[in-house]
């Protein structure tokens, strides 16, 4: 039986790390913090909710969480002064956490908002689903290809109604079947984000946040954008 | 392809969990926090919390229950009762849940939803619309608001309509009807819903074994949320998943392949 106080019975929730990183969560005002922050603590993660730009530069770990819709989210990225620290982190491939839409963020544009601009660090314009019930709410399985060291193949908790078409180059792509095949994370690096919530997906969601808690710049060494062959001795992703 | 979700509800009042024939005489059935772990480990989907205590000081009491649960509970939390405004779906989102689900304030006021949808997104925000046929009206079902002790006359299709145009991202559709009498969901009612929007339906109300899921999944519904057959040990959630396979249901596996000690 379990106990909730100690939710420690499965594999994936035993300690994920033992230098325990410290994380900053960045504070957008609309996502939903609660459930990140309970999901790094369950990681055994020391995490933080900062906007201050800084400290976001600074932190070895940042997570971009993301709900809400794009416009508005990247208005508080602008308005909070975020917009080039964090696309200086990602091209640095620095290990950020970016959360659906996060993802989403990453790229040029979206249906949702065709006016506003995202961080743009790829070059891609986000859609809309065109049929079948929207949004997309549930468990679907993630396939993710050989050369991904964080994603593995699993079922992940999704609720989107806009995607990311193609492979952005340079990504390691993983892809989701719903309408169609779209890509539902992509990494690089120690940068992982994923169109799922890796936090609202159970064990198999827990294993890769603690996976990518793993990922250091020093694991990396110099990162080239290839894949990285001492991370994989670093990383287990369970095959 | 996306897998159908199982969804155990938990009724809540004064921090507990209670069950019992249409929110009367309700009968104890646990700490919500416990049952929140227990459901996850057997391979629940999604979880749901309505807050049914009568008073507001007690739903005050709410956010301590949201936060309880979201400490052990790493599947996706929809909370509601009560939500009047944006500033209580934020407090709940705060506290833990990553939906929030609204029935009679939207009702009373329908921008609810927009706003909602609008601040959070379209995902975050869950109708809860609890129907009742209309007496005398053959398929014909009006909106009950007040946890079933109001009638309000309008038209359940037409109000699910504008919920979807409103931004509301799935709906939680109960019948009022059947609803703890075990006699199996309205068919006819999800199947006119799920037919009238395009949004995810979640059936609620009346379920007592496999069955009536599997019957209920056919007439259109994304999603099947059960209280009272978990809360009572006839089912536990992976014997549900397991029967939902056998015919031929797309579910998510019990066990992560991956998760592994690291």
């Amino acid at each position: 039986m379990n106990s909730p106080a100690a939710p420690t019975d499965t594999p994936a929730r035993k300690e994920a790390t033992n230098s325990s990183p410290r994380v900053v969560v960045v504070r957008t005002g609309i996502a939903n913090t609660a459930s990140v922050l309970a999901a790094l603590a369950r990681c055994r993660a020391t995490a933080e909710l900062s906007s201050d730009a800084a400290q976001i530069a600074e932190s070895s770990h940042v997570v971009l969480p993301g709900v809400g819709s794009f416009g508005p989210a990247m208005e508080e990225l602008n308005r909070l002064g975020l917009v080039d620290v964090l696309r200086a982190r990602i091209n640095a491939q620095r290990p950020t956490l970016c959360v659906c839409l996060g993802l989403q963020l990453l790229c040029e544009s979206s249906e949702e908002s065709s006016s506003v601009r995202g961080l743009g660090v790829i070059h891609a314009s986000i859609t809309r689903f065109r049929s079948g019930r929207v949004p997309q709410l549930g468990w679907n399985r993630v396939e993710a290809p050989d050369r991904a060291v964080l994603v593995a193949s699993d079922h992940f908790y999704f609720a989107n109604s806009y995607k990311l078409d193609t492979a952005p180059p340079g990504w390691t792509a993983s892809t989701t079947e719903y309408e169609g095949r779209f890509v539902s994370a992509i990494e690089r690096g120690c940068v992982l984000a994923c169109q799922f919530h890796p936090e609202l997906s159970g064990d198999a969601g827990l294993s890769l946040i603690a996976r990518w808690l793993h990922c250091s710049e020093n694991a990396l060494g110099s990162a080239t954008g290839r894949e990285a062959p001492n991370a994989r001795a670093l990383l287990s992703k369970g095959h | 392809m996306l897998a159908t979700r199982v969804i155990p509800c938990l009724d809540v009042r004064d921090g507990r969990v209670v069950k019992g024939v249409q929110f009367q005489s309700l009968r104890d059935a646990g700490d919500p926090a416990e049952r929140a772990a227990l459901y996850e480990s057997q391979g629940a989907d999604e979880l749901v919390i309505l807050d049914v205590s009568a008073t507001t000081e007690a739903r005050l009491n709410s956010a301590k229950t949201t936060r309880a649960v979201r400490r052990v509970l790493s599947i996706p939390l929809t909370v509601g009762g009560g939500i009047r405004s944006i500033e209580d779906a934020a407090r709940v989102l705060d506290a833990g849940a990553d939906k929030v689900s609204v029935n009679t304030a939207a009702v009373l006021d329908p921008t609810l939803i927009t706003a909602i949808a609008q601040r959070f997104g379209a995902q975050c925000a869950v109708l809860a619309l609890d129907a009742a046929s209309v007496p005398g009206a053959g398929g014909a079902w009006e909106v009950v608001t007040r946890s079933g002790r109001e009638r309000t006359g309008r038209d359940v299709i037409a109000w699910a309509i504008e919920a979807a145009e409103r931004g509301a991202g799935e709906i939680l559709l109960t019948s009022w009807d059947r609803d703890g009498t075990g006699g199996g969901y309205d068919l006819e009612l999800i199947g006119r819903i799920s037919g009238a929007v395009s949004v995810p339906i979640i059936a609620s109300g009346g379920a007592a074994t496999t069955a009536h899921l599997i019957e209920a999944l056919k007439a259109g519904a994304s999603a099947v949320l059960a209280a009272s057959i978990f809360h009572d040990g006839k089912y536990t959630v992976a014997q549900v998943k397991h029967e939902l396979a056998l015919a031929g249901v797309r579910v998510r596996p019990q066990t992560s392949e991956t998760a592994q000690p690291l």
